[in-house]
């Protein structure tokens, strides 16, 4: 009876030894290096006179206009760099992509500094952790106003100067979530919440889609001003693709 | 060729008007399923179905009859009706960007929305109201997928003394409160003017001076659950993760000496010559902690 015992028990332990064995073995498989990921690189340009940016009267809230003093700002609904190179424009795959939601890992932040949103625009992806900070010496209500209604809900938090920064994710796709602030009625940001990898352009209007499998897709690009425009892809194993986007100025 | 290209035509009617009549059949099916909602509360139990007639007589008139705040009132109405289809709520007990629970709701109905035209309904029964809170709650489909977030917790209130009240006022100044609401409560900050909704639509703070009654209550308690949940909807927004509870009891004794109405606060403050803040001073690094209750201020 006791031996009984003992051997099933015996069988049990090798059993779990082999289970936890096949289990880290597979978890390795998972980690292991995905089959030739490429990416997908280009610019995005605007095609005649950008639309004039008004100046910011930031007289109300003198710290931040006291940071802004040599460079005065203006909005950024439109902001051209050099040749004509289309700033804050988010380029993503809007459809193809079949990995997971949340291909970028680490959590990007958006700080509130001199009374602006740093980045203007940040792209996210779905259920992606981001941090908001805020680096004035005021206070800050942070509004994300996301579409009524919709899988996203507006929210609507005040960060006073030196408070924790606030962790969050979205919970759903949504090209884009508009975020304000009640106090500085200036200040006007964007949150692209996508599936998938995805890009946003420099002050030369470059971007870059990293860890893009081979395939077919099509390749969106989002301005808050001009909306949106795609083009159809196609990715080759380790051979980077090229795709160029033109805004033209209304 | 003719009757051909009738037969045809008649074909397509019948095919389009199937379609139309099964698609009104699913919709009929959702309403039906959606009117199964429930609400609790008070150890009532509300039922969508019972309250449809009721919130046609009552409440369509401004909500409207699809819930989205589209009634033939509307127009003349501002603040305009909450659009129940988009489940966003001022009064809550939970978190910013959460459902409110069915009690918050309950509530909201029965104590009606001051300066505004909601007026309180508890000369309905409590049973038709908390009825028609299920009804409220049929018309998103949130309420199916989502749970209400966890409600604040409001520790019991402390007594007030001089010097929470002044403690308040350094809240008042670090959170910035005055930017809308102006240095001394009167709805006159440097972002007053610019405030809208979340519909985009002009919205003003709130006047202590004006008013004896909050948006959301009128007791300490709801003072202090307002500005910690926020209004969510408007500008006004959550200070739950930066004000400590004994700091915003502080807040709360601090802006009870701002109404209209004979207060205790308002008492303590004109004994201290209390003035108001002064925006233009650096900001205080942090309130001063709480000090013990002293009794020798407190009027008599």
């Amino acid at each position: 009876m006791k031996k009984q015992l003992l051997f099933k028990a015996i069988l049990a332990l090798s059993a779990a030894l082999i289970l936890s064995a096949a289990w880290m073995v597979s978890q390795r498989s998972v980690k292991a290096a995905p089959p030739s990921e490429s990416s997908i690189t280009g610019t995005v340009k605007l095609e005649g006179t950008p639309p004039h940016q008004r100046p910011i009267d930031m007289s109300k809230e003198p710290s931040c206009a006291a940071v802004h003093k040599a460079n005065p700002v203006t909005t950024e609904n439109v902001v051209v760099g050099t040749d004509g190179g289309l700033k804050n424009v988010v380029v993503y795959l809007s459809e193809g992509w079949s990995g997971p939601e949340t291909a970028v890992s680490s959590g990007p932040n958006w700080d509130q500094h001199g009374c602006q949103y740093i980045p203007h625009v940040m792209g996210l992806d779905v259920n992606q952790h981001f941090k908001v900070t805020n680096s004035d010496p005021t206070s800050h209500n942070i509004h994300p106003m996301p579409k009524p209604g919709g899988p996203n809900h507006e929210w609507n938090k005040s960060q006073p100067s030196g408070a924790p920064p606030i962790d969050t994710s979205w919970p759903a796709e949504e090209v884009a979530i508009h975020v304000k602030c009640n106090i500085h009625p200036w200040m006007s940001g964007y949150m692209v919440v996508v599936k998938g990898p995805y890009g946003v352009s420099d002050d030369s209007g470059s971007f870059k889609v990293e860890g893009v499998p081979p395939g077919n897709y099509t390749l969106t690009a989002w301005q808050e001003t001009y909306g949106a425009q795609t083009q159809k892809v196609t990715v080759a194993a380790g051979k980077p693709a090229t795709a160029n986007f033109t805004f033209k100025a209304k | 060729m003719r009757t051909q290209m009738l037969k045809f035509a008649a074909c397509a009617l019948a095919v389009l008007a199937f379609a139309g009549i099964s698609f009104a059949q699913v919709t009929e099916y959702q309403e039906e399923q959606n009117l199964g909602m429930e609400a609790h509360a008070d150890h009532l139990t509300g039922h969508a179905k019972s309250a449809a007639m009721n919130y046609r007589r009552y409440c369509a008139g401004c909500h409207g009859v699809l819930g989205d705040g589209e009634g033939e009132n509307a127009v003349w109405i501002d603040p305009k009706p909450r659009n129940f289809t988009l489940a966003t709520f001022k009064c809550r007990s939970t978190p910013s960007g959460t459902l409110p629970t069915d009690e918050d709701l309950f509530n909201t109905i029965g104590r009606g929305l001051e300066a505004s035209n909601m007026p309180s309904w508890n000369p309905l029964s409590s049973q038709q109201r908390i009825d028609l809170i299920a009804y409220v709650k049929h018309f998103s489909d949130r309420w199916k997928t989502e749970k209400p977030g966890p409600p604040i917790e409001i520790p019991t209130e402390p007594e007030v003394t001089a010097d929470r009240i002044k403690a308040g006022q350094v809240v008042f100044q670090k959170l910035e409160c005055w930017k809308c609401h102006g240095v001394e409560g009167r709805a006159n900050g440097p972002s007053a003017d610019t405030l809208t909704d979340d519909q985009n639509r002009p919205i003003k703070p709130f006047n202590f001076h004006d008013q004896t009654r909050f948006k959301c209550g009128s007791t300490d308690r709801d003072l202090y659950r307002i500005f910690m949940t926020g209004l969510d909807g408007t500008p006004m927004p959550s200070f739950a993760d930066n004000v400590k509870p004994e700091e915003a009891w502080d807040l709360v004794f601090y802006l009870r000496t701002l109404q209209p109405m004979h207060t205790k606060e308002k008492e303590i403050a004109k004994q201290l010559g209390l003035k108001p803040i002064n925006p233009n001073a650096p900001a205080p690094a942090s309130a001063p902690a709480p000090q013990p209750q002293t009794n020798d201020t407190k009027p008599q």
